[in-house]
C-alpha cells in the first residue's frame, strides 16, 4: 500500500508554544480585521456596507483611468474601481449611504454606453443595498456565526467532555479568526459569499476536531499508565495520515474551484482553501493542547 | 447475510432509479422521452437561481406611513364636506398624520367624533388635534401591504414574466424575483411606480395664478414652493408639468397652481389602452371609466366648464386641457411625449390600479444572463476537474478499495443531484460551489473506514475482519464529524439569503446522502466482493 506517512513519532504537544506564539498572532490579525469591520473601515462589500456595485463586461481592455475620468466627468464621486484582468471586466462600486437607493447604477449604465459604445459594454450584474438591508445582513451575518458556534459547543461538550467542547470552540474561533485576518491583510472583500466560506470552514475544521477528539477519547480508555500528553501525541501519531488524506481530498476540490470556477467564486474558493490548511493545523496544534490543559489525566478519570 | 446484501443493493438501485428519473429533465435527454413520460413524470428538475439564469431580485419597502397620511387626508376631506352641510364653521387642516380643527367647539367635535370613531382626541390652545388610533393606524399599514403585493402581482402578470416569485417579508417587505427578464430597469419602473392618478381642476381665478411664472427651470421647483408657501391657503397646492422642447430636446418645468382636492382618482378606472394620434403619430393612453367614475366625471366636467381640469399622475402634471363643455361617457385621454414604450407601460400600472402607498427599494441585485452562463460553465469545468482529481488520487493511494470509494462518489453525486431535483431545489452559484466541495467531502468517510481497515489489517486481521471492524469503528466517528457540518448548514438555511440558502442546502443534502453512501454503498460492495470471492489480501 502507498502510504504518505506511517509510525511518525512527532511530539505534537512538545510545538504547542511555537503554534500558540502563531496562532496567537493570526487571531490577532483576525480581531483587528474585525474591528475594522465594525466600523466599517475594512473593505466591506455592498451587502454588508450598503451602496450600488455595477460589474461591466467589454469585449476588449479598457484601461481603468479612462473609465475613472468618465465616471468623474459623468459626475459621479466617491466610488472605487477595481478590473477581474481574467475577462476584461470592471467592477464599479459606489458605498454611499442613502436613504433611497437607485440611481447610481442608472448613471454608470448611461456613462459606459455613451463614453465606451464602441468597446460594446454589456452589464453583467447590478446590485443595489440600501443601509438599512445592509445592517441586516450584517446582524444576520454576526448571528449566524454566534449561533453555530453555540451549537456546535453543545453538540461536542455532549458528545465528548466539557474540555472538548472548549477545545474544539477555540480551534473553530480560531480558524474563522485567522481567514477573516489574512483577508483582511491581503485586501480582499468582505462579503456574504466570504461568510459562507467561512462556516464552511469551521464545519470541516470541527469535522476534523471531532475525527482527532473520537482518536483521543478511545486511547484515553486504553493506555491507563500513559500520561495524557502522551495520549494525545500517539492519537495525533496515528491519525495523521487521514487527517492529511481527507485534507488532500477536499483541498484538491478547493483548488479545482479555485483556478476554474470563474471569477465570482475565485475569493471564496481561496477562502476554503486558506481556511482547509488552518483548520487541520488548528486541529492538531491548537484543540488537542487546549484538551490537554485543562486538566489532567486523573482529574479525567475521577470524573468518567 | 446474503439477504441483508440483495435489501442494500436493491435499495441503492432503487434511490439511483428514483435520481435519475428527477434529474433527467435537466438534461437534453430528457427531450428524446417519449410522450407519456414528458407528462406525467418529473418534469421540473433542478431550479436555476438568479445568480445563474440572470434576473431580477428586488426589495420594496411599502411606506406604510403615507398610506396613514393619505387615509388622514380623505378623511379631512369628509370632514370638510359634513361640516359644510351641517353649517358648522371650522377650518380643518391635514398635516401628515394629525387632523387639526380649529376652533375646539364642542359642536363640531360632537359631530367629527361620531362620525369617525377611530379618531382620538388631543386638545391644544384654541384647536383639537386628531390622530388615528394605533390599531386603525396599524390595519391601514397592514392592509397596504397586501394591497401592494396584490397590485404588483396584476403588473407583473401584465408585463409578462415566466415564473415570477413575489411574496410578503416581515412586516413592510415585499420580495420580488423575475428570472431572465430582459430589461430589468423597464421592470423595476413598472413595478415600483405608485401611479396615482388624479384630476384636479386648475385655480386661476386666484390671484396667485397670476404671479406665477410661465416657465422655470427643473431644479427650481423648490425655491418657487418655499416662495410662495406663505400665501397658498390650505386647499391650494402648486404642481408641476415637465415640458419638452420637440425641436431643441430641452426640458423646462411649468407650474400649476391646482385646487388640492382630487375630484377622480384612477380607482374607478375600467380600462386604460395605448392608442396613436392620428395628426401627429404620437402614443397616448386612452382611459375609460367605470360607470361610476363616467357619473363623477360627466358632473365634474359639468360643474367645471371653461376652467382647466389637470390630469396628474404621480403629483406630476400631465396635461390641462379646458374643459369646453359637459363630457359624458366616462373616456378621458393622458398625452404628454410618451414613447410607445412608455405608454404601453403607463397603460398596465393604470390597468392594475394605483400602489394605496408608494414604495422604496431597499434592494435591487440584477444579474445580466451572460454573467449566468459564464458562472455555470466555470462551475461545470471546476466540478469535472475536481471530480478527476479526487477519483484519480483515491485510486492511485487505495487501489481497488479506492475504486470503489469511487463508486461511491459517483452515487454521490448522482443521488445529491436527484435529491435536489426532487425538491425543485434552486441552484445558485454558491450551490455548484457546494456541489464541488461535496465531491472533496465525498471521499472523506471512505478514507476514515480505509485508514481504520488498514489498521486493522496491520494488527493481523483477516480481510474480512479488517473491513467489518473498519466500519464498526470509524461509524461514530464519521457520525460526529457529518452531524457538526448539518449544524453549520442549518444555520446557514436559517440566517442566509438567497445565493447562501442555496448553498446550505447543498451541504445538507450532501452530508446526508454521503452518510448513506459511505455507510450502505460501499460497505455493499466490500460485501458482495467477500461473498463472491475467497479474498486474502485486501487491496488497500
Amino acid at each position: 500500500m502507498i502510504e504518505i506517512i506511517r509510525d511518525t513519532k512527532i511530539d505534537f504537544m512538545g510545538y504547542r508554544k511555537f503554534a500558540f506564539i502563531f496562532s496567537a498572532i493570526l487571531s490577532v490579525l483576525g480581531i483587528a480585521a474585525l474591528v475594522q469591520i465594525s466600523t466599517g473601515k475594512a473593505n466591506l462589500g455592498v451587502d454588508f456596507a450598503g451602496g450600488t456595485a455595477v460589474q461591466i463586461k467589454f469585449h476588449s481592455t479598457v484601461p481603468l483611468n479612462e473609465i475613472r475620468a468618465a465616471l468623474e466627468k459623468g459626475g459621479l464621486k466617491d466610488f472605487d474601481l477595481q478590473d477581474l484582468p481574467t475577462e476584461n471586466k470592471i467592477l464599479i462600486r459606489v458605498k454611499k449611504q442613502e436613504e433611497k437607493i437607485g440611481g447610481y447604477a442608472e448613471t454608470i449604465t448611461q456613462v459606459m454606453n455613451q463614453s465606451f459604445k464602441d468597446k460594446g459594454p454589456v452589464i453583467d450584474s447590478v446590485t443595489e443595498i440600501g443601509p438599512k438591508v445592509g445592517s441586516r445582513l450584517r446582524s444576520d451575518a454576526l448571528m449566524a456565526i454566534v449561533v453555530s458556534v453555540i451549537c456546535l459547543l453543545i453538540y461536542v461538550g455532549w458528545r465528548f467532555q466539557f474540555r472538548f467542547g472548549v477545545g474544539a470552540t477555540v480551534a473553530t474561533f480560531h480558524d474563522v479568526l485567522a481567514v477573516l485576518g489574512i483577508f483582511y491583510i491581503l485586501d480582499k472583500e468582505i462579503n456574504l459569499i466570504l461568510l459562507s466560506a467561512l462556516l464552511t470552514v469551521a464545519g470541516y475544521s470541527l469535522t476534523d476536531t471531532v475525527i482527532i477528539f473520537d482518536r483521543i477519547r478511545e486511547n484515553m480508555k486504553k493506555m491507563i499508565r500513559e500520561t495524557m500528553t502522551e495520549v494525545v501525541n500517539k492519537s495525533l501519531n496515528e491519525v495523521l495520515s487521514r487527517t492529511i488524506v481527507t485534507t488532500l481530498t477536499t483541498l484538491l476540490a478547493a483548488l479545482a474551484l479555485f483556478f476554474f470556477g470563474g471569477e465570482v467564486l475565485h475569493d471564496f474558493s481561496l477562502a476554503i482553501i486558506v481556511g482547509l490548511i488552518i483548520g487541520t493545523y488548528s486541529s492538531m496544534f491548537i484543540a488537542s493542547p487546549v484538551v490537554l490543559m485543562m486538566g489532567s489525566k486523573t482529574t479525567i478519570m475521577k470524573k468518567k | 447475510m446474503k439477504k441483508g446484501i440483495i435489501w442494500r443493493l436493491g435499495l441503492i438501485v432503487i434511490t439511483v432509479l428514483i435520481s435519475i428519473v428527477f434529474f433527467l429533465p435537466n438534461t437534453p435527454l430528457f427531450k428524446y422521452m417519449p410522450e407519456f413520460w414528458q407528462k406525467t413524470m418529473p418534469n421540473r428538475g433542478l431550479v436555476l437561481g438568479l445568480d445563474l439564469q440572470g434576473g431580477l431580485h428586488i426589495v420594496f419597502e411599502v411606506e406604510g406611513d403615507k398610506a396613514v397620511d393619505i387615509a388622514i387626508e380623505r378623511i379631512a376631506a369628509t370632514l370638510r364636506g359634513i361640516l359644510e352641510k351641517k353649517k358648522l364653521t371650522a377650518t380643518v387642516k391635514s398635516e401628515g398624520p394629525h387632523i387639526t380643527v380649529t376652533p375646539n367647539s364642542p359642536e363640531v367635535r360632537k359631530e367629527i367624533e361620531r362620525e369617525y370613531p377611530i379618531l382620538t382626541p388631543t386638545e391644544g390652545q384654541g384647536f383639537v388635534r386628531y390622530t388615528l388610533t394605533a390599531k386603525e393606524a396599524q390595519r391601514i399599514k397592514d392592509t397596504s401591504t397586501d394591497q401592494v403585493l396584490e397590485i404588483i402581482r396584476n403588473r407583473i402578470d401584465q408585463f409578462g414574466v415566466a415564473e415570477p416569485t413575489i411574496h410578503r417579508q416581515g412586516e413592510n417587505e415585499i420580495v420580488v424575483q423575475l428570472p431572465g427578464v430582459k430589461d430589468p430597469k423597464r421592470a423595476v419602473d413598472i413595478i415600483g411606480k405608485t401611479a396615482l392618478l388624479e384630476f384636479k381642476i386648475v385655480d386661476d381665478e386666484s390671484p396667485l395664478a397670476a404671479e406665477l411664472p410661465q416657465v422655470i427651470m427643473p431644479g427650481e421647483e423648490q425655491q418657487l414652493l418655499q416662495r410662495l408657501a406663505q400665501r397658498l391657503s390650505e386647499d391650494q397646492e402648486i404642481l408641476f408639468q415637465r415640458v419638452v422642447n420637440k425641436e431643441t430636446g430641452v426640458v423646462t418645468k411649468r407650474p400649476y397652481l391646482m385646487k388640492k382636492e382630487a375630484l377622480l382618482t384612477g380607482d374607478l378606472l375600467d380600462e386604460a389602452r395605448v392608442s396613436i394620434d392620428q395628426r401627429f403619430n404620437e402614443p397616448f393612453v386612452s382611459l375609460t371609466f367605470n360607470p361610476a367614475g363616467a357619473k363623477i366625471f360627466e358632473e365634474i366636467t359639468g360643474r367645471n366648464v371653461k376652467k382647466r381640469l389637470a390630469i396628474i399622475l404621480d403629483g406630476n402634471v400631465y396635461s390641462a386641457p379646458v374643459i369646453q363643455e359637459k363630457i359624458s361617457g366616462g373616456n378621458a385621454q393622458i398625452t404628454g411625449n410618451f414613447t410607445l414604450e412608455e405608454s404601453k407601460d403607463l397603460a398596465i400600472v393604470l390597468r392594475a390600479g394605483s400602489l394605496p402607498a408608494p414604495v422604496k427599494t431597499l434592494q435591487n441585485v440584477t444579474v445580466g444572463p451572460s454573467l449566468g452562463r459564464d458562472s455555470i460553465e466555470a462551475g461545470t469545468r471546476a466540478g469535472i476537474v475536481a471530480s478527476i482529481l479526487v477519483v484519480v488520487f483515491m485510486v492511485v493511494y487505495y487501489k481497488l478499495s479506492g475504486v470503489i470509494a469511487d463508486f461511491a462518489l459517483v452515487l454521490n453525486i448522482l443521488l445529491l443531484l436527484g435529491a435536489m431535483a426532487s425538491l425543485n431545489a434552486t441552484l445558485t452559484l454558491p450551490g455548484i460551489a457546494g456541489i464541488i466541495l461535496a465531491i472533496g467531502m465525498a471521499v472523506d468517510s471512505n478514507v476514515l473506514m480505509f485508514e481504520r481497515m488498514r489498521e486493522e489489517l496491520r494488527a493481523g486481521k483477516t480481510s474480512r475482519a479488517a473491513v467489518e471492524g473498519g466500519y464498526k469503528k470509524a461509524f461514530w466517528t464519521i457520525f460526529d464529524s457529518h452531524v457538526t457540518t448539518l449544524i453549520t448548514a442549518a444555520v446557514l438555511f436559517q440566517f442566509g439569503t438567497g445565493p447562501i440558502k442555496g448553498f446550505a442546502v447543498t451541504l445538507s443534502l450532501g452530508v446526508a446522502i454521503n452518510l448513506f453512501t459511505a455507510l450502505i454503498g460501499t460497505k455493499t460492495v466490500f460485501d458482495i466482493l467477500h461473498l463472491k470471492w475467497d479474498i486474502k489480501r485486501l487491496s488497500i
